[in-house]
């Protein structure tokens, strides 16, 4: 099989039924329940003496039934019964949601205690520096600058803060989530999230006509490491995907980032002879080193430095990850849960292996009608036992969930439980009282 | 063990003698005046630290460090008693206590280091991130196993979202200046607040029950004048000055103030009732004893006053300076302080000549007084930013051709400091 769950072929019943219709047999039949509720549990659900019962239902679940909205969950049945177009996650709260207003006003008031650290990239922030569409489009020409952004957060997450069970979803329709789901992530306060945001900031939006970077003459090791993978991204899919430099305002837009009229002048004339975006851009390094070095030559060192960093910029412009800031700052923001189904476009919010972000194809991605079908005609080829839903592209889709983020996440419930056993024990032998 | 280094948060408890209230105050303000004299000297805070931390030594050890902790505690609250009330004086303690702080904390730091191992690749990162910080000339020097800390990036995260920080594996490298910085900004925060709360709380609660106890030795304390007071000279009687000697000894050893007096007197055979007053002092101070005093006084007066004038006008003043009449007390000399506060009028020529002659008045009277060209600019320059004792310092270098390591702050340390050169 492909190595992501593609659409089936076009099955007489599901794909011309409207999405919403469908949403009672997806919950029954399709939606990953139980690996929902075992990640979301974080060791919670099990007989263990230390197990909290009542962690899970403390949790914030937002259910959008055309335009309603509830909070609260028992999940399974809860989806089941109320078929939801859109379900969101929020934080684990001192007390369950539904009790939120008896104890918003008293002493302990009615607060988050943990939440996963969340990320929210969207195609739509990109919009300046694509060239094959606007606004909710997406498709395989801009989906690379998605795949660096994947890329760049994963190393960074992993290497610098030491998380370990990170999850890349699909959101649907136009970008990426990323849940970080380590138990010192969950419990990061909102400060701590903002300055892990900021972390990764780079661009800061637009200022006439030229984007607005954080960046130093000098790099930060983060920095370093993720402009040498931006720049392969860059040169080998971004720009030649997008031609970027074929329209007139692209242009003008990335000659801006070059230091002074001259130089501009200078590529605007090399241009002129070369045609195709690649050429484009090797002329346009061509020329800035050759004005680097004649700077250099004249003991202009400063100016030849900030020469060859335009080039940076332009790099940091078009492909670093734009990140919106506020998901992430704040523990009660509710974010959509990895496999809802996206209400306009019918395809499912599914895992994205960082290691194949560039082979992700976001046109393929499989559909509830789709799935549906496949359903229909797997059915009966389904292995004793076991359930329908795994021999359908879903099947695929949660094995990627569990090897990116669950199985990997029980080793840390376990030695979680384990540990709060121990402190148990330990107090019990103090004759404190527990 | 040893107490933690203090950031006052908590009122000190127990008992304590009013002696010791003032004293431990006394000795906490020398430290604090002399971090504001190395700052107006211009030194920079790496320089300072290690004369700081010998002020703090040399004023505020003890016998233990439960007395050396508990005379800390109580020294600065007694501090923000006195320095609360206006902002001016907040300001002042609060920049000398930062100060202060800063230094003991990274003193503190320096102790409690444990090396870190660093790999080559490592110090090459830790070099990286110092390159990339605005403002910071970085050299692989500064990267050294004791010039950074190893912390969970939680702790840190404003050095994290400004990416001031190298991060490994969720662990941030802060460096020294860097943890400094870290502690001190909510030291000086909580500071800045409390003394604003204390000023108002001051007024309302302890003032009424305390005017006549505290109030007025805790207000002083924001004036008071720390160094030796010359008075009650134990000095042998033959190495007392005669009337005779003055002369000679206004031109090797008086400062500007106490020349011009001189000057002013010998000239005009007269003084107003405060130059008078400032000079007698002085002369008082540097050993005259009373009836040289009295010679010289009417010698110096008898062309313009009758000798009966002279015993029913002036010599009751004098002997009083010399609390040989009235209240009897023995009164101090005047300090720097008190001069440059009090301002000459017409036909007067008391004060500080540093505040109140034009430049061109400073420059003659400094090339009369013997300094050398270059330190009369520096005099002249000092005294224009409003730094009169720095000014007269220099002139003093200048006429005895070696460094004032001590600084003026009273005319009569001038004095002696000068006659210990001349020997």
């Amino acid at each position: 099989m492909a190595p992501y769950p593609q659409a089936g072929p076009t099955g007489t019943d599901f794909t011309s039924v409207g999405v919403q219709d469908m949403m009672k047999l997806y919950y029954s039949r399709l939606f990953p329940t139980q690996e929902m509720a075992k990640w979301l549990a974080y060791g919670n659900d099990s007989k263990h003496p230390q197990s909290d019962p009542s962690f899970f239902p403390r949790r914030e679940f937002c259910f959008t039934l055309d335009g309603d909205i509830f909070g609260g969950a028992e999940l399974a049945a809860a989806l089941k019964d109320r078929c939801p177009s859109k379900l969101d996650i929020g934080p684990v709260y001192n007390v369950e949601p539904q009790r939120r207003a008896a104890y918003q006003n008293s002493a302990q008031g009615f607060v988050p205690v943990e939440r996963e650290l969340v990320f929210d990239i969207d195609l739509t922030d990109y919009d300046d520096v694509r060239t094959c569409g606007q606004g909710g489009h997406i498709c395989t020409k801009c989906w690379p600058l998605m795949a660096a952004a994947i890329q760049i957060l994963d190393q960074g997450l992993r290497r610098d803060f030491g998380f370990r069970h990170i999850l890349f979803v699909f959101s649907g329709r136009r970008g990426v989530h990323c849940w970080v789901c380590d138990e010192r992530a969950r419990k990061l306060s909102d400060e701590q999230r903002s300055a892990i945001a900021s972390y990764f900031a780079v661009y800061k939006g637009q200022e006439r006509g030229v984007a607005k970077l954080v960046l130093t003459s000098d790099d930060h090791p983060a920095i370093a490491r993720a402009y040498a993978l931006l720049r392969e991204a860059f040169e080998e899919r971004i720009l030649p995907q997008q031609q970027l430099l074929e329209e007139e305002e692209v242009r003008k837009a990335v000659l801006a980032y070059l230091p002074n009229d001259a130089i501009r002048s200078a590529v605007r004339q090399r241009w002129q002879g070369v045609h195709g975006s690649e050429a484009r851009w090797e002329a346009l390094k061509e020329e800035v080193e050759a004005e680097a070095q004649a700077l250099e030559r004249g003991k202009k060192g400063w100016e030849a430095r900030a020469m060859r960093r335009s080039l940076k910029a332009v790099v940091f412009a078009c492909a670093y990850p734009r990140l919106d800031m506020e998901v992430s700052k704040k523990m009660n923001h509710l974010l959509k849960a990895p496999f809802c189904v996206h209400p306009k476009t019918g395809k499912v919010c599914v895992p994205v292996r960082p290691e194949e972000a560039y082979e992700f194809d976001p046109d393929t991605v499989c559909t509830v009608g789709g799935l549906l079908n496949q359903l229909n005609s797997s059915g009966s080829a389904a292995a004793q036992g076991e359930e329908p839903w795994r021999a359908t592209d879903m099947g695929l889709a949660v094995d990627t969930f569990r090897q990116c983020l669950l199985d990997g996440l029980q080793e840390e419930v376990r030695a979680g439980l384990a540990r709060k056993s121990r402190a148990a024990a330990a107090a019990a032998e103090a004759g404190l009282a527990f | 063990s040893k107490p933690a280094l203090s950031m006052y948060r908590a009122l000190p408890d127990g008992e304590i003698a009013i002696e010791e209230f003032e004293r431990f105050a006394m000795d906490r303000l020398r430290v604090l005046k002399g971090i504001e004299d190395l700052k107006v000297k211009g030194f920079r805070f790496d320089q300072m630290e290690p004369k700081i931390l010998e002020l703090y030594e040399q004023h505020m050890g003890g016998a233990t460090s439960e007395e050396r902790h508990r005379k800390d505690i109580i020294s600065h609250f007694v501090l923000r008693l006195a320095y609360c009330s206006t902002d001016d004086l907040r300001r002042w303690l609060l920049a000398q206590e930062c100060d202060l702080f800063r230094a003991r904390f990274n003193q503190m730091l320096a102790d409690e280091q444990v090396p870190q191992e660093f790999s080559e690749e490592l110090r090459e990162k830790l070099l990286q991130v110092l390159m990339s910080l605005p403002g910071v000339k970085a050299t692989a020097g500064m990267v050294t196993a004791d010039s950074f800390y190893k912390v969970p990036f939680e702790q840190v995260p404003d050095l994290v979202a400004s990416r001031r920080v190298y991060l490994q594996a969720g662990f941030a490298y802060v460096s020294r200046d860097q943890m400094s910085s870290l502690v001190i900004q909510p030291f000086r925060a909580a500071l800045s607040k409390a003394l604003t709360v204390t000023a108002r709380r001051w007024e309302v609660v302890v003032a009424p029950g305390e005017a006549d106890r505290l109030a007025p030795m805790v207000q002083s304390l924001s004036r008071r004048y720390l160094g030796p007071d010359f008075s009650n000279r134990e000095v042998d009687d033959d190495k007392r000055p005669k009337a005779a000697d003055i002369p000679r000894l206004a031109r090797e050893s008086f400062p500007l103030c106490m020349a011009t007096m001189y000057d002013a007197l010998h000239e005009k055979h007269h003084l107003k009732h405060d130059g008078r007053l400032q000079f007698r002092l002085f002369l008082k101070g540097i050993g005259l004893p009373l009836d040289q005093a009295l010679h010289f006084w009417r010698t110096e007066m008898a062309p313009v006053t009758p000798t009966e004038k002279f015993t029913k006008e002036y010599e009751y003043g004098i002997k009083h300076s010399y609390g040989k009449e009235g209240k009897r007390t023995d009164y101090t000399p005047y300090t720097c302080a008190k001069i440059v506060s009090s301002i000459p009028g017409v036909d007067q020529v008391h004060g500080c000549p540093y505040r109140t002659f034009n430049q061109q008045s400073l420059r003659s009277a400094l090339g009369r007084l013997q300094v050398s060209p270059a330190k009369i600019e520096e005099a002249v320059g000092k005294a224009a930013a409003g730094h009169y004792q720095l000014a007269c310092a220099a002139a003093w270098e200048g006429k005895h051709g070696c460094s004032c390591d001590s600084g003026i702050n009273h005319p009569n340390q001038y004095f002696e400091e000068s006659r210990k050169a001349l020997q």
